[in-house]
């Protein structure tokens, strides 16, 4: 493990962060929200899910720099009184959550799916190949409103927790379909390379040459795509919450903060709309800075 | 085919027969009719769409050859006569369209497919060509060269193999602290002891070696084939040693086969082959090896292009280069006759035009 450490620190990437201005700044903002997002409940001034502490008359406030703002809520705060700053963290953490945790399983499922039919190749491949032809002839956010919508009906007492398994399951099934296709691309190039035939010379099986000698050889370019897929995810976990369909009103996304928000903007309280908006344009810009960064980072062609 | 059960029958009951036929009994690979043909034909909606037939590639035609214990037989060729078809065939690769490839008296392709024939792996090993590609750039040399005893169970622990492969990398005249190293800090002839040490570990019979020294230059060349030479003395290996470059074969080889288009044109040892070759297409490859000696004889430069694969001519394959060929040459396929000491293909030779 220290050795890895030494030899990233030691390694090209690591030189190339160093002297990219752009990519350390992204990677800062990217870190701060983060960290306020997965820190919340220390962090935030106020916990805007404990009823105990709000106050009504605090409702609607500005920010604290206007004059009719209080010191105590920095952004101002929305119609039940809770604290802008406040419900923007928590509402990161849920968008960040949701955007990490659908992007892991299109990844899971893409890297699989993609290994597979570039290493089986055949029917296996063109039947893999066809189903992702379908996927992209859809828009992504038409197949994640059909699965969200069938699974409301389905459960529509549903708790959380399915909730959210739901909206996860109706973002992800849509992305998979890149990283099958990059993964199969990369995983014709290295099959026919000589330490993948050597190994099967040796006589290991091809499920192992698949996870030991592919697998690791074609996680380039997936790591570039996940990370730029994950402002997408966010920015697509936002729309569904934004039309309604997303994330439970008990937990508010960033895209829900928007939707509530919205429906003050013109009365003239465009805090409540604008932060929440500001906060996700702030996450996705940065997360898709650091993926344009990675990606020319590990392309040894613009080196 | 008559031919085939003819010399087979002999050895198939040799062990009741010790005595029956020992020139059999030294073979250690067999190969009889083999053949590759690969598909290269258009996607399947082009091909109904703009109404194009299905397109194949002979990459290896009808190639038998023995190899005796302990002999390395060289194979040589222009590129894209089959060659390294050949090799993967041997090692199980690629599955054979036609022909049987025996190992030890028995059929390696079937004994691959079974889960007792699994133990073949550890009898025959591949040596490839381009070391830059054949090591996993992500692995260490410990596990690139420790896969093959992890895989076959023939190291117990963490320490055992760390023995194991210092011991491996000592016999290719490396270090064995340089099992901590990743193949990037090796240079190219390092990096190809390291694929010989691979090669090495399970202690095979047999070493397919696949062009292993065009990647390397000059001077490295000559040290990876000694090293190859001593393993060979000291282990009594046997080689099918791939090639396009003669010198190189001379060095190394007791018996030359030589290929065009897929096809064994001439087979003899060493000596005989390039002291007196008899085909034509042999004569044209070694009057083309650059000698001081001979300066003052005539060289006859080769001729022509190797012709498409993917439509040969018709009859002998070599024909339409062959300053010899006639009417025959260009209708029936020459079969590869024994002659004392060699055997060859040439309708020319067997009618003693030359």
């Amino acid at each position: 493990m220290q050795a890895a450490l030494v030899r990233f620190l030691d390694g090209d990437v690591w030189h190339s962060f160093r002297k990219s201005p752009m990519a350390i700044t992204a990677a800062v903002i990217a870190f701060i929200c983060i960290f306020c997002a997965l820190f919340a409940n220390w962090v935030a001034p106020h916990n805007p899910f404990d009823l105990a502490t709000l106050e009504l008359g605090d409702a609607r406030l500005p920010p604290a720099w206007d004059e009719e703002g209080k010191a105590k809520y920095f952004l101002g705060t929305d119609d039940q009184g809770r604290d802008i700053l406040s419900t923007l963290m928590f509402g990161a953490r849920i968008s960040l959550l949701v955007g990490v945790a659908s992007v892991l399983l299109s990844v899971v499922v893409g890297v699989a799916l993609g290994l597979l039919s570039g290493f089986a190749g055949g029917k296996t491949d063109a039947l893999i190949m066809r189903v992702c032809d379908v996927m992209l002839s859809f828009p992504s956010i038409l197949i994640a409103l059909l699965i969200d919508g069938v699974g409301r009906a389905m459960f529509p007492n549903a708790h959380d927790t399915l909730a959210f398994a739901v909206l996860i399951l109706a973002i992800a099934l849509p992305g998979w379909v890149p990283y099958a296709r990059t993964v199969r691309g990369s995983t014709l190039v290295e099959r026919h390379k000589e330490y993948v035939q050597a190994a099967r010379v040796i006589g290991v099986a091809p499920a192992r040459i698949m996870r030991r000698h592919v697998l690791p050889n074609v996680l380039g370019p997936v790591l570039v795509l996940a990370t730029i897929q994950v402002a997408q995810a966010i920015l697509t976990e936002a729309t569904l919450s934004f039309l309604g369909v997303g994330v439970p009103p008990t937990q508010p996304s960033l895209g829900t903060l928007i939707r509530v928000g919205n429906d003050f903007l013109f009365s003239g309280e465009w805090w409540i709309t604008i932060f929440p908006g500001a906060m996700l344009v702030l996450i996705a810009l940065s997360v898709n800075l650091l993926g344009d960064w990675l990606r020319d980072a590990l392309n040894p062609r613009l080196r | 085919m008559n031919s085939t059960s003819t010399l087979s029958s002999p050895r198939s009951d040799a062990t009741e027969q010790p005595a029956a036929n020992r020139d059999a009994d030294a073979a250690l690979v067999e190969v009889k009719d083999l053949a590759k043909t690969f598909e290269v034909s258009a996607p399947w909606l082009n091909r109904v769409v703009e109404g194009k037939e299905r397109q194949f590639v002979h990459a290896v035609d009808g190639v038998s050859f023995r190899i005796e214990r302990g002999k390395t037989l060289a194979l040589v060729g222009e590129s894209g006569c089959g060659k390294s078809t050949v090799a993967r065939l041997l090692v199980g690769l690629y599955a054979p369209t036609r022909g049987t490839v025996r190992f030890d008296g028995q059929d390696t392709l079937a004994a691959l497919a079974t889960p007792a024939g699994r133990a073949l792996h550890r009898r025959m090993q591949m040596i490839f060509q381009d070391p830059y590609a054949s090591l996993n750039p992500r692995w260490k040399v410990l596990d690139i060269v420790g896969e093959p005893l992890r895989e076959h169970g023939l190291v117990g622990d963490l320490p055992a193999l760390r023995a194991r492969v210092a011991e491996l990398l000592h016999s290719v005249g490396l270090a064995g602290a340089d099992c901590e190293k990743f193949p990037h800090q090796f240079s190219g002839g390092q990096r190809q002891r390291i694929s010989i040490a691979r090669a090495l570990a399970t202690q095979p019979e047999f070493l397919v070696c696949d062009e292993p020294t065009s990647a390397l230059d000059v001077s490295v060349q000559a040290q990876v084939l000694n090293i190859m030479k001593d393993l060979q003395r000291e282990r009594g290996l046997t080689y099918l040693f791939i090639s396009h470059n003669l010198a190189v074969v001379r060095h190394v080889s007791d018996a030359v086969g030589v290929m065009y288009l897929g096809r064994l044109v001439e087979i003899a040892g060493k000596q005989t082959l390039f002291s007196a070759p008899r085909h034509p297409y042999t004569r044209m490859l070694l009057d083309a090896i650059p000698d001081i000696h001979m300066s003052g004889r005539a060289r006859t430069p080769v001729q022509g292009e190797v012709p498409n694969p993917l439509h040969p001519p018709s009859g002998c394959a070599f024909h339409p280069r062959c300053p010899h060929a006639d009417a025959r040459c260009a209708q029936e396929r020459p079969p590869l006759q024994s002659l004392p000491g060699l055997q060859v293909a040439c309708h020319a030779v067997a009618e003693g035009r030359i």
